[in-house]
């Protein structure tokens, strides 16, 4: 069975063992055991609503630091659209690229840039591919992952590109390289993150083997210096932007699909929105002329991804300010690709959610499952540690969990005991 | 241990919104039994049809699910009007469905030929006032 190196991971010291997670966690990942909450890693889809809804903080994202920069000869750092969206009445793009370059990078290279370059390819792959109608986007890697483990049939709608920040990575290194004649493997390459999906990605790529992104940050880890060297660099900003507005769409939702010129298009974020849309398109739900579907885990994008600072519906908001005035697409555009962003690895279907190896003993499985579902109050209390009655059953049957961890029936069996003994003591 | 696995479920007739939730649940646990993606997308979009329909027009009814290593079996029954003449039901665009349930997307005529061409094997058993009792076969 394939195994995740999942970004999203547990602080023991202040997890508390409440129910919170199990009970929002989309993919049913998360139980408690012994008073911690435990995430099995081949359920997990990188989604961070456990992140988002522990009160005690417990649960956490791996990212890298920006100290990591030092390592690398040259460094690029590679922003995120949506960290656009995080500072208030930013009127010049520039200013937020100077600052970042002022906390140590050399250079800056906007990911909106490579988007652009995306939409392109996008359009073409979309109008050639009329076979695999509605096309998924594949910028969140959340989603694809979430299509992997559930949702077999959509595999082949997968769109499958390199994400805007993969191809940012490389073109930035090679930029800097003609630039400065650094090597290309001397040149780091920083992608500003919104969430811990991308982190995943980095490590783990979808659709092709290696990464060229070199550390991930978060959005909110940068911040607080960014915007105090905003005010340094408000009356002097370098001319760094090369994105347009197509390319800083891609932040909140809709921006993707927007940029494929087509009114052929759904759009759809949050979690269980993208699995309510998915359910629907695996059951024929949708028009036959559905060119594309666009999907983002978080709230209104990439905006609302979990490790940003700003309010996901204010940050949509600024985006849209931001981009009134600047052009459709940035200068870059004309230069064509140099190659083609398609994926080179396959990606596949994995079966994690099958109860047995063989079509006989998962059967045998769910038959216990529905017999031991009839024992249960189905009160899907979550005291057991598993978020519903039917999860329960399943870890039972799964061989790690025991009938008496449900404590109604604990107590049937306490209750039994003590009138057994009252009997014997009456004798 | 019988060899086979019955699933079971009641259509309500009072909540059209909530129609699709046995097809969705059939869905995840032939997920979970290691049942070939295709064999799934046939199974949901041929219940989905079924269920759909039984709303619409017979105020819901009951569904039983039957699976074995061989086939899975859909029976679909209910108590509904019947259909007074099946070989105009199976005509593609044909529709009884009324203007209210039209206006919602639904009533396009293609649930019986989907549910149909869905499976490999479809018997509807019918009497007017009496009910209706589809069973489909979906090979594996």
């Amino acid at each position: 069975m394939n195994s995740y190196g999942n970004s999203v991971y547990l602080l023991e010291s202040q997890c508390k063992g409440c129910t919170n997670c199990i009970k929002h966690c989309p993919t049913q990942a998360i139980r408690v055991r012994n008073g911690r909450a435990v995430i099995t890693p081949e359920f997990c889809i990188d989604c961070g609503e456990c992140i988002r809804i522990c009160p005690y903080h417990a649960k956490k994202a791996k990212r890298d630091f920006i100290d990591m920069i030092r390592n690398y000869e040259y460094s690029v750092a590679l922003p995120a659209p949506s960290l656009y969206a995080q500072v208030n009445r930013l009127e010049d793009i520039n200013i937020l690229l100077t600052a970042l370059k002022r906390m140590g990078f050399d250079d800056v290279y906007e990911v909106s840039a490579a988007a652009e370059l995306i939409s392109e390819e996008s359009r073409k792959y979309v109008e050639s591919h009329k076979e695999n109608w509605p096309l998924i986007s594949t910028a969140c890697p959340t989603v694809v992952r979430l299509i992997q483990v559930r949702f077999p049939n959509l595999v082949e709608h997968l769109l499958p590109l390199i994400t805007p920040a993969e191809l940012a990575a490389d073109l930035a290194k090679k930029r800097a390289s003609e630039r400065t004649g650094i090597p290309y493997e001397r040149i780091g390459a920083f992608f500003i993150s919104p969430c811990p999906s991308k982190v995943t990605a980095k490590r783990e790529p979808i659709g092709h083997e290696e990464s060229n992104i070199d550390g991930v940050f978060a959005i909110k880890d940068i911040y607080p210096a960014l915007i105090s060297y905003m005010r340094e660099v408000i009356d002097e900003p370098e001319e760094l932007m090369i994105g347009g507005k197509i390319g800083i769409s891609w932040g909140s939702t809709g921006g993707e699909a927007g940029g494929l010129l087509s009114d052929s298009y759904l759009a759809a974020d949050g979690i269980e929105n993208v699995i309510r849309v998915l359910e629907d398109l695996e059951d024929d739900k949708f028009s036959p002329d559905l060119q594309f579907i666009e999907l983002n885990a978080c709230n209104a994008g990439c905006v609302g991804g979990v490790l940003t600072v700003e309010n996901p519906f204010a940050a949509k908001a600024k985006l849209a300010n931001l981009r009134k005035y600047m052009p459709v697409s940035g200068a870059h555009s004309a230069n064509a690709l140099p190659y083609s962003p398609d994926w080179t690895s396959e990606v596949t279907y994995q079966p994690v959610f099958e109860l047995g190896q063989t079509m006989k003993e998962s059967m045998e499985k769910m038959q216990q499952i529905e017999t031991l579902c009839e024992q249960f109050p189905g009160l899907d209390c979550g005291c057991c540690g598993a978020p519903t009655c039917k999860a329960l059953a399943e870890d039972i049957v799964r061989g790690i969990a025991r009938k008496e961890d449900c404590i109604h029936i604990l107590k049937k069996y306490i209750h039994k005991l003590s009138d057994d003994i009252s009997k014997l003591n009456g004798v | 241990m019988s060899d086979v696995l019955h699933l079971k479920y009641t259509v309500c007739d009072d909540d059209f919104t909530r129609a699709g939730e046995a097809s969705s649940d059939v869905k995840k646990r032939l997920k979970q039994l290691a049942i070939p993606p295709e064999i799934i997308r046939k199974v949901s979009i041929a219940l989905y049809e079924g269920e759909i329909n039984m709303v619409i027009h017979a105020n819901g009814g009951s569904i039983d699910v039957f699976i074995t290593e061989e086939e899975i079996k859909l029976v679909l029954a209910d108590k509904g009007p019947g259909i007074p003449d099946i070989n105009k039901a199976m005509e593609a665009g044909y529709s009884t469905a009324p203007d209210n349930i039209r206006t919602l997307g639904f009533g396009a005529g293609m649930g019986l030929p989907n549910m149909k061409k869905n499976s490999d094997d479809m018997q509807i058993d019918t009497t007017i006032n009496v009910g209706t009792t589809v069973t489909m076969i979906i090979r594996l």
